[in-house]
């Protein structure tokens, strides 16, 4: 008991310590939505509305889902630069299968996540970069998409339709999503212990192999995860606009990267934050919007978002460098 | 007694005045957004041109509130699905739109047409049914080529050039020719390659096969390739038969060259890129009270005979293509047309 009361104590000193350069390092992500947010009332009052919001967030789930997505594989020090093609070929496998015969329709999507198991498995027992193995599949991915729907359409099943289009009660669907997504993954890989063994494996290979855990299996859980999750992006994606079309989700590849590191997370050293991924993506998401309804040329459009991201990402810096530099790993 | 009828048109014509004041009226305070998901070429440019010429004066003559060009960033479904549903939100009464996908827009089409937003779709279209699509009639323009060419040459040998593979464009024009050829049995297909409506790829696709083609009196095609063809048969020193242009600058400038030398004849045709102006007064009529409005209109493509053609290559910007825009008058008797059917 007082051992543990002991231990408390400490990390209630540590964090105050380190308190005003975390919590500003958290609300970072969450004050940028706050300003696109603000951005868009002003704009189009509108359109923050029940109705509004719908509007706006709900392309934002499979965006938010592919982030999650790129997250676990960014946890482990990897890049999957294949997410946004699987999102596209996931969409056409729902569209065709899903909907005639969901038997084999989840028999290939469960074959899709077993391959995304064994690319982990791959990339770490061969030692190859995932920038290698995703590239390479990237254009299997996308090849296998054209294959199952050489011409834009199919349909997307009605149930999976029904779930997107859900109305609930006071609150936004998107949000809802979001809230939850972001809950449960923060409590998987934030809160339980091995999501810290599997953070661990990021941040310190080393020390987590010579503490008897097995890398090889942090790494595939990583990417199972992963595909998963670029499984659940895709079907939502088609839930939204109930019909595929095999370049769909190609766009996702960069945004779910963009999404991670504006939500607080680093491409090295297991630091990630699940809640702060999911705003990045939301916020991303709403940066179109807002450049839409401020009228800015489509020419500009890109630019403009870049711009948000090295924004988001000075200020960033800033707060790292400002603040002390002992005990920067959570 | 001699005054009656006078009064009797006199008061036709103020109510038919105050008839079109009225229906002008209904779309004064009305915005109509246009979703285009691509503007990287020659056509896209012409088109948006058009666009912007007839719009332009519409608002200046008070017929709608406004009239916003919005172009998606990249050629993504989901970013123009996105921006679709921010129109909604803009409140615009209606959308024009070019689709990058004729299905995987229907989500974003629905929420819309739910709103109470009518949408037209032209050139790239949308299948949602709630929406309005301005479709080209490319069967009858392929078969046109045939019976054309049928005016002048008494038949023989035909190379075709199809379009870009797989899309429902070179599938309308083909199965047109192949009907066009079916009732002119005088002509034959010896052979056909792909162009991709592109000259230098039908150039050069030409090139390949033209060692091993017999007599050639005429080439059916979807446009952008002839001046290529030309080339290809010029290159290999053999005497250019009749190829059916397609509306290019320069197409038809070398059609009028060929014309002062020797007075090759042929015909040209192709979608007018102005057929944004159509949708965007189709739009615009709906939003009047016109729900009659068939959900899927048809309308004639661009052609230009022997006659006329020269006419037009000098409205044409160099590396351009012919377009016309639709006056509202126009526009609705392309509505009416279709009415008849």
């Amino acid at each position: 008991m007082t051992s543990l009361a002991g231990a408390s104590t400490l990390r209630a000193v540590v964090a105050e310590v380190n308190t005003p350069r975390r919590i500003l390092r958290a609300i970072l992500p969450a004050l940028s939505l706050a300003l696109v947010v603000a951005g868009i009332a002003w704009f189009n009052p509108r359109a923050i509305s029940y109705f509004g919001i719908n509007l706006m967030l709900n392309l934002g789930i499979p965006v938010v889902l592919a982030t999650i997505a790129q997250m676990f594989v960014i946890t482990v020090n990897e890049l999957d630069l294949s997410i946004g093609n699987f999102v596209s070929f996931v969409g056409c496998v729902a569209a065709i299968w899903l909907r005639e015969n969901p038997v084999l329709g989840v028999v290939i999507l469960i074959g899709c996540i077993g391959l995304y198991a064994l690319m982990g498995a791959v990339i770490y027992l061969r030692n190859v970069p995932s920038i290698v193995v995703t590239l390479g599949m990237l254009f299997v991915w996308q090849g296998l998409a054209v294959l199952v729907l050489p011409r834009p359409g199919g349909k997307a099943p009605a149930w999976l339709h029904d779930i997107m289009n859900l109305r609930t009660p006071y609150v936004p669907f998107p949000i809802v999503a979001a809230v939850v997504i972001a809950a449960v993954v923060h409590f998987g890989i934030m809160q339980s212990s091995y999501g810290a063994i599997l953070r661990g494996s990021g941040g310190n290979p080393n020390a987590i192999g010579r503490a008897g855990w097995s890398l090889l299996r942090t790494k595939v859980v990583m990417f199972l995860l992963a595909g998963i999750f670029g499984v659940l992006s895709g079907l939502s994606l088609i839930g939204l606009t109930t019909s595929a079309d095999a370049n769909i989700g190609k766009g996702y590849t960069l945004l779910s990267i963009a999404g991670v590191i504006l939500g607080g997370g680093e491409f090295v050293g297991g630091r990630v934050s699940p809640i702060g991924a999911v705003i990045g993506a939301l916020t991303l998401t709403l940066a179109g919007t807002l450049l839409n309804f401020m009228r800015i040329s489509p020419d500009w459009q890109v630019g403009a978002e870049g711009a948000i991201l090295i924004i988001v990402l000075a200020a960033r810096a800033l707060i790292n460098r400002a603040g002390p530099g002992v005990l920067s790993h959570k | 007694m001699n005054k009656t009828p006078c009064v009797a048109a006199l008061l036709a014509a103020v109510t038919s005045v105050a008839l079109i004041g009225s229906a002008h009226a209904d779309t004064k305070s009305m915005r109509i957004a246009f979703s285009n998901n691509y503007a990287g070429n020659s056509w896209r440019q012409a088109m948006l041109k058009s666009y912007d010429i007839v719009t332009k004066k519409a608002v200046a003559d008070g017929i709608v509130a406004a009239a916003d060009v919005f172009t998606t960033a990249d050629k993504e479904v989901p970013t123009q699905a996105a921006q679709i549903q921010n129109l909604i939100l803009q409140g615009y009464n209606a959308i024009v739109i070019n689709a990058s996908s004729p299905d995987a827009l229907n989500g974003a089409i629905k929420q819309a047409t739910d709103a109470g937003i009518v949408v037209v779709s032209f050139d790239g279209i949308v299948t949602e049914p709630s929406a309005w699509r301005v479709v080209v009639d490319f069967k009858d323009y392929g078969k046109q080529e045939v019976v054309q060419l049928a005016k002048w040459v008494k038949g023989g040998n035909l190379l075709e050039i199809r379009g870009l593979a797989g899309t429902s464009i070179d599938d309308a024009i083909h199965s047109g020719i192949a009907e066009g050829v079916k009732e002119h049995p005088e002509f034959k297909i010896v052979n056909s390659v792909e162009g991709d409506w592109d000259q230098t790829t039908a150039q050069k696709a030409i090139a390949t096969v033209l060692p091993s083609l017999p007599e050639i009196v005429g080439i059916v095609d979807q446009g952008g390739d002839g001046y290529g063809a030309a080339q290809a048969f010029a290159a290999a020193g053999r005497k250019e038969p009749t190829i059916i242009m397609g509306n290019r600058q320069d197409e038809l400038e070398w059609w009028k060259e060929q014309k002062a030398k020797n007075g090759y004849t042929t015909w040209s045709a192709s979608i007018a890129p102005g057929v944004s102006t159509l949708a965007f007064w189709v739009a615009q009529q709906i939003l009047d009270g016109h729900k009659d409005i068939p959900h899927d209109l048809l309308v004639p493509y661009l052609s230009f005979d022997q006659d006329n053609f020269e006419a037009a290559l000098a409205t044409i910007p160099k590396g351009g293509v012919a377009s016309h825009e639709y006056t509202l008058e126009e526009a609705k008797q392309a509505i009416a047309n279709n009415l008849k059917h």
